[in-house]
Parts: C-alpha cells; structure tokens; sequence
C-alpha cells in the first residue's frame, strides 16, 4: 500500500517522434492559411445552406446522404458562433463577416490531417516495416486533391477520416484477438470499428461499402474462429464468459467459448451501427423542429408535426371527417410535384389539338399552391345540406360520398370520355348538365388505405384514402402528365379504370379541414376564405418519421441534368478530369481539384502489381509450391483484402449507378489504393529483389519516384492553395492533359 | 441450283412476324412495346430487337413454315382472331418445349439428390404449377428460353456425374451438350446470360479443384482446360454467331428501322436506298446530303422546326440526331461566303475539299448549322448548336471548317467512305453527338453538341450517307460490304441500346422484383370483362409459397449443418451423406435461383412478371431437395423404424397431393375461365382470390 514510498514512480511514455511529426506536417498542410479564399468554394453552396438551416433550426430534407454529416459540420458553425445567416447562392460569392470562416472548415481539415498518421498506423498494424508506413504517410501528406478537399467545407476528408478509423480500429482489434480476448482494448477498438463504421455510413451512403468491407473481413475471420476448435463450445458456461468479458481479465483466450465471440461481433459491428445511425437521426429531428422551405416533399403528417407552416394551420382542426365537412385533398405521391386536387370555372375544350373530343364539362387539375378553389365539401348523396349536422356524422371506410367544389359548388364526377392526356382512363370533371343525355356520375366510394378496421372513421390528416368511382370503378389518380395552356399547365387527375395494385399516386389525404356551418352559398365562400378554428394536436412518433424521412430521402430523385465537371468513373483512374473549385475574382489564382498524377498512377500500377502476383502465388500454392515464407502470405492477404478490397468496393459500385458523378467521389477508393503502394513495394523488395544489389537499386528508385510526387505535388500547389496567380503561360504549361480544365483568363 | 430454291422458299416467311403478345391494360405500356421490339419484322433486318430473339424466331419460324403459317397475320393487339391462320404449330412448339422443363427437372434433382421422392416433389411442384402452365400454352419466347436453361443446368450437373471419368463419351456428350444449350439459351434472351455465368462459376470451382489436385499433371489439367474451352466458350459462339449468320443471310431486306445501323450496314440490305446505290462519288457545293454520325446508333444530323425551351441555351431552332430517315435529315453544302445557287447550270461543278471553309443550311427550314458559346442542354461542358438565320443568311457562326481524318483519300471528299469532322470557326469546337436522349422538348431525339475538347472520338466523325447532285454522274458503289464481326459487333450495340431505353414512368404501377416470389400479382394474358374468356398468368400460390418458405428454411439448415461441420462435429454416416447433398446440391441450386433473381434489382428498365420464371424453376429444385432431406433427416432422428419410414413417406406424398389439389382450384388461370370475376360469389373462382392485389 505504501509502496510508492518505497519505490520512486516513474511515468515512462513512448512517443512515436515520426508519428508526431506526422500529424504536425498533416496539420500545417491543412491548416494552413485555412480562410483563404473568403468565398464561396464550389460545393460549400451546397453544404452551406443546411449549415445555416441547422443554425436555424429549420427543417430540410437532402437526399445526398444522412444527417451525420451535414451536422458535423454545423459543429463547426455552433462552435464559431454562426448564426445561419448568408445567403449560400452563388460560387465564389464574398462571405460576409458574421461568417466563422475558420471555424467552419475547422472540422473537415482536422480529418484530413489526421488521416495522415492514421494511414502510418494501419500500414504498422498490417505488420509492414515502420518505412513502408512512413511512405503510406508521406503519400498522404503530399496528395493535392486530399488537400484540396479537406480545406473546403466539404464532407469527403471526414468520410475518408472515419473510413480509415475503421479500418484501423478493426486492425487494432484483430491483433489484439491474437493474444488477449475480452481485454479492454479488445472491446474499446471492437466497438470503435462498429462506431466509426456507422459514422462513415452517416456521413455519406457512400460509407456503405467500407462498412461492408469491414463486415466481409470480420465474417471471414469470425468463420475461422468458428473452426478453431481450441475454443470450447455454445454449451460452455456462457455467464462465465459474460464475467470475463465485464472484468476484462487479460489472457482468457482458453476456455472462452465460441458463441461470446460471434455474440460480442455481432453487438459491435451489427446493433452498434444501426442503434447510432437512428440517433443521428434523433438528433437531427430534434434539433429541427421549424417548418422550412422542403416541407412540401413531406406528407401532411409529417409537416403537421413541424412548428410553424402547415401546423400553424391545421392546429385547429376537427380530427374526425363528417358529412359536410370543408376540405383539401393532398395527393399522397406528390411527383413530379405535391400537389391539391383543384378545380376552377374553365372547362375543358371541346375538341383537344389531337382531334379527339371531350366532354367540355368543368376541369379537375391538381394545383402545386394553396388556393381557395382545392376546396371540396363532402356531401352525403342522400341529403341536400352542405353543413355539418349536429351532432357531425362521421364518414367511414366504404361510405358512399360525393364531392362538392366549394366555390362552384358542382360535383367531382367521371365517365367513359377519354381524359385529355392519358387516353386510356376516364377522364374526371366537375359536372355540368348540358342535357344531352349524359347523366351525372358523381358517386364515389370512400376506401381507406391505412384503416385499422373496416369501421375507420376517415381523419383529418391521418388516414390515406383511394375514391372509387361507384358506376366504373375507376379510381381517381394523379397521372403526372402537365395539361398544356388551356389548363394553365396544372397537373392532370384521371381515373383509373384498372387499378393494378395500390401505387400512391392514386392516394389522397386531407390537409386542411373545417365543418361547414353556412347554408349560403355566398356565405360559404366567404368561410372558405377564412381560416379554421378548433383545437386537436397530434405528434407523430420517432420511428413514424424516421421512417418516413429515410424513405423519401432514398426516393427523392434529382433530376440528373449534368454538370459542367461531372465525369465518368473510367476518367478518375487515370485522372483525365478535374474541377474547378474556384477562381479569384479578378487575378487568376484559383483552386482546382486536381491530383498529384504521379501517385494516381502508380496507385493505380501498384494495384496491377498486386493482382498479379496474388494469382500467380495462388496457382503456384495450389501446386503446392510456397513462394513466400509462413507468416508473409497471411500478412499479404490481409493487406490485399482491406487495402485493394477497400478500393474496389468504394470505385466499383459506380458504375452502376445512373447519377451525376464527380471527381471527388473517387478519393476514398483513392487512399485504399495508397495504402497499398507502400506494401506493395515493400513486398517487392523483400521477396523479389534476390541481392543486396538489388535492393539497394530498388530503393534508391523508390526514392527518385517520391521525389518526382514531391516535385509534382509541389508544381499543383498553386492550384491547391490557390495562393498564387500564376500568368496565363504558366497555367498554359500546368495543363499537362487535354482534358483539365485550367481557367485562363482572356484579356 | 438447290441453294437458290431453299432460299426462295425461306423468303416466304419473311413477311411481318411477330410472336403472340399480351397486354394487361388498354395502352399500358407493356405489351406493345414488348412484342414490337422484342419480336423480329421477319424479312427486315434492321429490327430494334431488344433480345436477341435469333434462335428462337428461327425456331418458331421453322415451325411455323412446317405447320403451314403463310406469315401474313400481322400480330398487332392481345385478342384478335388469328381466324384461318394456322397457329397451332407454333404454339404446339412452344407447348412441346415447355412440358420438357418437368422431365428436365426430374432428371436434375435426381442426379443431385440421388433421391427419387426428391426429383417426384420437384416434378410435381412444376406440372402443377399454373404460372408454368401458362407461360408455356403460348407463343412466347420464355418456354423456350426455360427449356434451354433447364437444359443447360441438366447437362451441367450431369457432366459433374461423369467427373470420375474424364474424357469418356458420356463426359464429352454432356459437355458439349451444355455448350449448346447455353448458346440456345443465349440465342433467346441476353437473361440467358445468367445460366453462362452460373455454368462458368460451376467449370471455375472444377478447374480449381482439377488444378488443386496433386496426382494431376499440368498436362492432364491443361487437357481439361481445353476441353472446358472448346466446349463452352469455342462451340456456343460459334453456333450463337451461325444462328446471327443465318439471321442476316434470311433476313436481307430493307425495313423501317435502317437507320439505327451504319451506312455500311445498310448497303447490304436489299430495298435500302444503298443497296447497290448509285450516287454521285464527291462531295460538291450544292449538293443535298444526309450525315451520319459514325458511332452506332447514333443516328443522322437532323434539325426541325421547334426551337430550344426557353432557359436551355438561345431560343433558336433544335439540331439533333435522329434515327430514322426523314427529310429533316437533308442539308445542303454551300460556300460560307456567298448564297448565290450552286446548282445554277451556269456554273461550274465545284468540289467540296478537305479544309474548306463551308456552311449547312438545313433544307426544310434554310437555317444553318449554327454553334455559340452557349452551354448545350444535357452536356454542360460544350456549346450548344442551333439552326440559325433566315433563308441562308445567317452570320459568322455558321461557318464550319470540313476535314477528313487521316486525309488518306486525298483532297476531295469521298460520299460514304470519308470520316470528317466539322469544326467551328469561331469558338474552334468540334460538332458531336453526345448520345444523350433530350427530354420531351427535343422529341426523344439525341443530342447534338459542339464539343472544345478535341479529343478524337467516333461521336464526332461523321460522313455523307445520301448525296443528291444532279450535275454529277452517278458512280456505283460495291466497296461498302461490311465484314461478318462488324455486322454482329454493330446489331448487339443497337440491341442494348435498345433494350436500356426501355424506362418506367413514375405514376404507373410497374412490377418489382420484391413481388415475384411472393406472387404478388399476375399478369392478365387475355380477356377483362367478365363476359371474356380470361387467361391470367399467376404462379399456383401454394407451389409458390412453399418455394419461399423453402428458401428461408434451406438457408436456416444449411447454415446449422455448415457450422456444425466447420465446428468439427462428428456426424454419423448418414446425416453426413444427407448434408452434403444439402449443402452440394441444394447449394447449386440456390446459386442458379440468386443468379436468376437478384440481378432484377439492379435493373432499370421496365420489369414484368414473367422475368422470375427462370428463377423459380431453380427455386422448385430447391424445394425438392430440401423438403426431400429434412423429412430423411426427420425420419433418421427418430429411431423406431417403421415410424420413420412412414414420415418421409406421408410427407412426400402429402407435399404431393396437396399441390395436385390446389392445382385442381386454380387450373381455370391457365386453361382460361368465363364468367363473373373472383369477388362475385357465382364466379367458379369464387373464395380462391387470396390476395386483393391478384385481378382475376
């Protein structure tokens, strides 16, 4: 107890000098001179509008990936004090002084250094020479286009930085695994590989393909323990091990059974993720609780949930629809945009430009603004008022109803007559007896889509309705074709004859509603002129508008107009493409993403390289002949499957894809295959080079192909940085491919 | 002589030809589209076929020629009358090779599972299957494309069987034999691609092993590789590239779709316009032209009197490329600098030379070839091209340089055999295409751009297809016979074009993947009203969903087994026999079933239904082996013996007479039913619509 008395204490610390010099060259080239440019960089336009919905606490909806990213970020923005307000439209625009420039772009460039001396750790971990890690390191350091995008406010450095923290926690792990199980390090890097990975994936969807990278890697590994049968069985004492795993004792590997090993996995790498990534987005739920700009895109609900806008609006509204009750009908698909089922006095013209007729009765549009004429009243067909008896008669699920235009009182109708644009359903109007022997058909079944049970009451809101037509049993759908100028280029409703399976367009819900107390029509209308009263609030739950959020979050599809740089995957191996980030308004420095060329082709080299010497020693071990000695091939898979896998599974998967693509994309599969030069060079001086001689020649060119990257790295530093004009021959002669595009001013 | 009469009489089927259709609603977009496009315009060859429907259009045609169809039944809408045609041999043929896939199956799982209940179960699960049923009655290309996807995977497992004696006659039978039904398979439709690939995992793992085996030498194994090469990929292209062959030399006559292919395939079609044309050799001032772009399926240079949208570049008059033959397609070359008539008889010819400084005013409207420093519509990165000015009068930007690439015919311009490019005077770009479908506005044209980049690609090469001069004499042009490689490279790339154009529009219900196995709902063949007869393709719901559960419990017990062997267990002698074929030949067949089904969902085009066919002849297997095993592993776990026989044999004959029975509730799908629809109490199908989204 008193032995401190007895024995001097000693603090010994290893400090890793390179490692530290490491993150001090990383943080220097990033940091540098940070807020410069104070403008608008490319793509913070992009970002720097959510920063400022964060800020405040509007709610958005973007479908380029999940909310972890964007709020880190906003950390940055809280942190400098930001409070949201500039105006993110234009590239290149001044920031004006409320702007924590430094702070904002804090964040990404912290990342960016740190993925330095993270890529000098992973290379150790891999069991490669403390050199091989220096030059993994080293490469990062000097990588233009890193550089580049880890000094904007843009999200690619961290995605890369978590992408790496992954990889190397797993790595951490997995040595760990060899000689102390259930230690504390074992758990603190288990889970921090399922945290990290479950951060990537939160910051761009992109971060799904390390995530199952790391996923494959931990099941190949999990199926080797599985057959080690030194681990006892399922039917070992599980609580004893749940001990050991809570104590953390240190050397228990013996007798730890085999289910604690693919149980504490699965925790980690499966729960863990999943349970982070529906806090991001808890978090973002609540901290935007404002209606904003993109509630459009939500249903009802949804927005009825957000403070301000539609709430503010519908607070006061009667829960449950009654026979004559006022209201708006919403369409629950809403593309191509959300629009109310509208009518007004026009009709439709007695003979479209194609030549076939109509039946020149009233239209029904579907209108993308509030207006007085998406009023309908539901009227019972057996009664004649247009109010709400008292007490109200509830519709239900399967109630016969008609649907009476508030403003020209005429009812919703359809019959055989093509519609104008979707030739082969009915089309819908507003009907108008001109007697001539076409009777009104204006009786339409309520269905309830969501109902609990047969004997659903229809509710404000809540409930998702189809109307069937009850003559033709069409159905009374949105066909998203625009009418042309007679119809004021609202959107087209039809029935639908034969509905084929329930798609949403054919859904509606009701937004606004009120019950309706004037027997006059002129005093009707001035009701529907006004706003609603009356007190019913709803909350929808967490999961409810999780769920909803991440659904239409994937479903938003952007129209794919193409962009000035975007590029094909088969251009960003070679580097055949650049972006022009930004350029000085009046001298001609500017900043490009733009490759260090060097290191992007031998990457792309060394990963050849690997290829090929991994078949050639896997024939060669099939034969039965071992090139490399005991431990080297284990040591090369390993490297090969995290290293070329991690290229792969980030660069592979774009070729399927039908969206826009940019340069910037490429750069996490981009540092996998940087990774992997350093062991590959490694490997080829310790197995290939036969001689002293050799090695040394090996070497020696080694170090004149890092100096050439340096050279390279350092001629693209004007572009990087953007510090520097640079006379329009100068930028002639940097424009070393046809294919960059090197802004140089005319004069 | 006798060459001459075979191909006369081959000539007979050539006219409009087209395979039975369906479609589910008036105008939706699935049965039109499909059997135009997937089905050849017999005597044309320049048909847009989607699939590659060679084999099985031959097939049928053979059929059909011996059953005595005169070809003249136009195959246009679900439900007409074929009235006199005689139809019954083409659908015999089909139905003949449909009621293969049962035998086919049987002999299959026989071979995997070694078990005879197993193959019975299988059988049984697709005689009974009315979605089988169906699919197979008609003139379709699926019970072709399954027979020989059946076949494939028959031939596969039984050249496995033969492993043990390699290079033996029944080994070299079945080998060669897989070899030819995947080129049928092929032939048929490009998802006949997934039965290679599932046959090329399966030749991959044995060279693997072969190779992995030590008492081999590298002779015998490169014997093997040979073998695997000469009978799986040598023999299917060779015959997949005859049955094209045959295609070419059958199909020889012009046809509405000539101008997706080249000017030189076009030549060799006799009724095109260049089929032994004659035309004037060189380009000269005032001629009237059409230009091709050189890239395939591009299409011709094309303007018309519609002008850009407002906010997409200047409000002048669209160019684009288009792929039929139009009189928007025609330009006239004139000198940039003066608008005086060439063809004036006063004066003299003057030819168009490499280098000259030219204009293209558009014959329909007078507007020039026109580009800017505008972005253009889709490719942001070049300048847009427009038709501008007034009867000819335009200005400075209408001024094209014409260049011929490589030169190597000297100073004048060959029609046809020149590749030039038309480079823009003032901003220096080169005219392309980008082969981007504009929207709506541009009509579903392609794109027509300027691009700064002068990087030499084939989107921006062009030449002189048509070439109307009247003061030059005509030359005959015999020097255009594209090679056999070229003809077949060329017809595959409009093919997928073709087929990737097919894109669903967002406010109709289309079918999803996701739908499939559970049977989620049918597709109507013929008939709506109640007063129709009505056929409606619908798995047998009980086949069906048994298949799923199946795949879920194969997947819960081959995993127990699997770890159970990796965590060293010992099994007895039986279970161990069992598994294996669990784990080897149920394995086999989920493969097939993952390579049949997944790649839908990556898929963007229009989907239908019947897509999971293939897919669920694996899933059938699968239930077989499975149900097969277990109930042999149920009968093993118990030990009294008399007991345990009666289990595997109640089970199996159970399973038997269960889908027997319910293929006797559904069987009115396929054989077509009259009256009132299911929700009325009276219709024969009455209390049999299960799911609300099954319309029959």
């Amino acid at each position: 107890m008193w032995g401190f008395l007895k024995r001097p204490i000693v603090v010994t610390a290893d400090i890793n000098l390179s490692l530290v010099a490491l993150t001090g060259m990383g943080l220097l080239s990033r940091l540098w001179r940070l807020t410069y440019p104070r403008a608008v960089v490319f793509d913070e336009v992009y970002y720097g509008q959510y920063i400022s919905f964060y800020m405040k606490r509007i709610f958005f909806l973007d479908d380029s990936g999940p909310p972890f990213g964007h709020m880190v970020l906003a950390l940055g923005g809280y942190l400098g004090g930001f409070d949201g307000h500039f105006l993110w439209n234009r590239i290149g625009a001044e920031y004006s002084s409320n702007v924590p420039v430094w702070s904002l772009r804090l964040l990404p460039a912290l990342a960016g250094a740190l993925s330095v001396p993270m890529a000098y750790q992973i290379v150790l971990e891999l069991h490669f020479s403390h050199c091989a890690a220096m030059g993994a390191a080293l490469l990062m350091l000097i990588e233009n286009a890193l550089i580049t995008q880890s000094r904007l406010m843009l999200l690619e450095s961290v995605l890369i930085f978590f992408n790496l923290l992954a990889v190397l926690s797993y790595l951490k792990f997995f040595n760990c695994q060899k000689h102390s199980p259930f230690s504390l390090s074992w758990w603190f890097w288990l889970t921090l590989t399922g945290v990290a990975c479950s951060c990537a994936v939160g910051i761009k969807y992109m971060g799904m393909f390390t995530y199952v990278l790391m996923l494959a890697v931990a099941a190949v590994h999990a199926w080797h323990l599985i057959g080690d049968q030194t681990l006892s069985n399922v039917g070992a004492d599980v609580q004893c091990c749940m001990r050991q795993a809570c104590v953390g004792q240190m050397g228990m590997s013996q007798g730890v059974c085999v289910f604690c090993h693919l149980l504490a996995r699965a925790v980690a790498l499966l729960v863990i993720p999943v349970v982070l990534y529906l806090l991001f987005f808890y978090v973002h739920l609540i901290l935007l609780f404002r209606s904003g700009p993109h509630d459009q895109i939500m249903s009802s609900a949804f927005q009825a949930s957000l403070e301000g806008g539609l709430a503010r609006i519908t607070q006061g509204q009667p829960l449950e629809v009654a026979f004559g009750s006022q209201v708006t009908l919403r369409n629950v698909f809403g593309k191509p945009v959300p629009c109310w089922l509208h009518s007004h006095q026009d009709t439709y013209p007695m003979i479209y430009e194609n030549g076939r007729g109509s039946s020149h009765q009233q239209q029904v549009t579907c209108y993308p603004f509030k207006d007085v004429n998406n009023w309908w009243i539901v009227k019972d067909p057996g009664r004649h008022q247009l109010v709400v008896s008292s007490p109200p008669r509830p519709v239900r699920h399967g109630d016969m109803v008609q649907l009476v235009h508030g403003m020209t009182t005429r009812s919703l109708n359809t019959h055989d007559v093509a519609a104008p644009l979707s030739p082969h359903s009915q089309e819908v109007s507003c009907y108008i007896d001109y007697n001539i022997s076409m009777p009104a058909q204006n009786l339409w079944r309520l269905e309830i889509v969501n109902r609990g049970s047969d004997a659903d009451v229809w509710k404000t809101i809540l409930s998702e309705v189809r109307f069937v037509h009850v003559n033709t049993s069409a159905v009374l759908k949105l066909s998203g074709a625009h009418l042309p100028d007679w119809g004021y280029r609202q959107l087209e409703i039809v029935g639908e004859k034969l509905s084929r399976g329930y798609h949403e367009s054919m859904v509606w819900n009701v937004e606004e509603h009120r019950y309706g107390a004037s027997q006059e029509q002129r005093e009707r209308e001035r009701e529907l002129h006004s706003p609603a009263q009356v007190d019913v609030s709803r909350n929808l739950s967490f999961m409810a508008r999780f769920l909803e959020l991440q659904w239409r979050m994937l479903a938003l599809r952007s129209d794919d107009s193409e962009h000035k740089y975007s590029s094909s995957p088969l251009e960003w191996v070679t580097l055949d493409t650049n972006i022009a980030y930004w350029l000085h308004p009046r001298t001609s420095a500017q900043i490009h993403l733009l490759g260090n060329i060097v290191i992007w082709i031998s990457g792309s080299l060394a990963l050849a390289i690997y290829a090929l010497l991994s078949s050639w020693y896997l024939l060669r071990r099939r034969r039965n002949i071992h090139d490399l000695p005991q431990d080297a091939w284990p040591r090369w898979v390993l490297a090969g499957a995290l290293c070329a896998g991690g290229w792969a599974v980030n660069y592979l998967p774009f070729f399927l894809m039908e969206k826009t693509l940019f340069l910037y994309h490429y750069l996490p599969a981009l540092t996998f295959q940087i990774l992997l030069l350093p062991v590959v060079l490694q490997h080829i001086s310790d197995h290939l080079c036969r001689s002293q001689l050799q090695r040394s020649v090996f070497s020696a060119l080694v170090v004149a192909w890092y100096s050439s990257a340096c050279h390279v790295s350092h001629t693209l530093r004007p572009l990087t940085y953007g510090d520097k004009s640079l006379s329009p021959h100068e930028l002639k002669a940097l424009r070393w491919k046809d294919s960059w595009d090197i802004l140089i001013r005319k004069h | 002589m006798m060459r001459m009469k075979k191909r006369k009489r081959r000539k007979r089927l050539k006219n409009p030809f087209q395979l039975e259709m369906w479609r589910e609603a008036p105008g939706a977009p699935c049965g039109v589209a499909m059997g135009r496009s997937c089905l050849c315009t017999g005597g044309t060859a320049t048909e847009t076929c989607r699939l590659a429907a060679m084999t099985t259009l031959m097939l049928i045609g053979l059929a059909g020629y011996l059953s005595g169809y005169d070809g003249t039944f136009l195959f246009q809408k679900p439900g007409d009358k074929y009235e006199h045609h005689s139809y019954m041999g083409m659908r015999g043929f089909c139905a003949f090779l449909g009621s293969w896939l049962v035998p086919f199956a049987y002999l299959t799982v026989l071979d995997l599972s070694k078990s005879l209940s197993a193959a019975l179960l299988t059988a049984a699960l697709l005689t009974f299957d009315t979605g089988c049923l169906t699919l197979s009655q008609y003139i379709l290309l699926d019970p072709i494309l399954m027979f020989f996807i059946m076949a494939a995977m028959l031939s596969m497992v039984k050249y496995n069987s033969c492993a043990n004696r390699p290079f033996s006659a029944p080994w070299w039978f079945w080998l060669s034999l897989t070899g030819v039904s995947l080129a049928g398979a092929l032939g048929v439709k490009f998802v006949g691609l997934f039965i290679i690939l599932q046959v090329g995992l399966n030749t991959i793992a044995d060279l693997w092993y072969l190779f992995g085996d030590l008492s081999l030498s590298l002779v015998t194994v490169g014997k093997h590789l040979t073998a695997r090469v000469l009978c799986l990929i040598v023999l299917p292209l060779a015959l997949y590239t005859a049955t094209f062959a045959v295609h070419f030399m059958v199909l020889s006559k012009s046809g509405p779709g000539d101008g997706f292919f080249s000017s030189a395939f076009q030549a060799r079609l006799s009724g095109n316009n260049l089929h032994n044309a004659s035309i004037p050799e060189h380009l000269a001032y005032g001629s009237v032209i059409t230009v091709k772009n050189l890239r395939m399926a591009i299409g011709y240079l094309h303007s018309h009197r519609h002008l850009y949208p407002e906010g997409i570049g200047a409000r002048q008059q669209q160019v684009t490329t288009y792929l039929h033959k139009d009189y928007n397609n025609l330009w006239i070359i004139k000198k940039h600098n003066t608008n005086s008539d060439p063809l004036d008889p006063s004066f003299p010819v003057e030819f168009v030379r490499h280098g000259d400084i030219i204009r293209l005013e558009h014959k329909e409207t007078s507007r020039n070839l026109h580009s800017h420093y505008h972005e253009a519509p889709l490719t942001r990165k070049h300048y847009q091209v427009t038709g501008y000015g007034i009867n000819g009068t335009g200005d400075s930007n209408d001024f094209w340089r014409i260049e011929v690439v490589n030169r190597k015919f000297g100073n004048r311009i060959k029609v046809l055999r020149s590749r030039i490019r038309l480079i823009h005077l003032v901003t220096g770009c080169v005219l392309g295409s980008s082969g981007k479908v504009l929207p709506k506005w541009g009509w579903e044209q392609l794109e027509v751009t300027c691009t700064p980049y002068l990087k030499e690609t084939l989107n921006s090469i062009w030449n002189v297809e048509d070439h109307i001069n009247p003061k030059l004499p005509n030359i005959s042009l015999n020097v255009l016979q594209p090679s056999f490689p070229e003809i077949l490279l060329e017809s595959h790339m409009v093919m997928i074009r073709g087929n990737s154009g097919l894109k669903p529009k967002d406010n109709e219900f289309t079918s999803k993947p996701w739908h499939w196995p559970i049977n989620y709902q049918g597709l109507r063949f013929s008939g709506i009203n109640d007063t129709d007869f009505r056929v409606y393709l619908l798995g047998n719901p009980v086949v069906w969903w048994l298949n799923l559960l199946s795949i879920a419990l194969y997947l819960l017990s081959g995993s127990i087994i699997a770890i159970a062997i990796q965590r060293g267990a010992q099994l007895p002698a039986e279970v161990a026999g069992l598994s294996q074929v669990l784990l080897r030949g149920g394995g086999q067949v989920l493969l097939g079933w993952t390579l049949h089904y997944f790649p839908f969902f990556l898929m963007g085009r229009v989907l239908y239904f019947h897509h999971y066919f293939p897919a669920m002849l694996f899933s059938s297997m699968l239930t077989g082996i499975l149900w097969d095993t277990l109930l042999r592993l149920c009968a093993w776990g118990l030990a009294s013996w008399p007991l345990a026989r009666g289990i595997h044999v109640v089970g199996i004959l159970s399973l038997l007479l269960g889908t027997a029975y319910s293929f006797y509730l559904f069987h009115p799908l396929a054989y077509g039913m009259v009256g009132p629809l299911a929700q009325d109490p009276q219709s024969p199908m009455a209390g049999l619509r299960w799911l609300d989204s099954w319309d029959f």
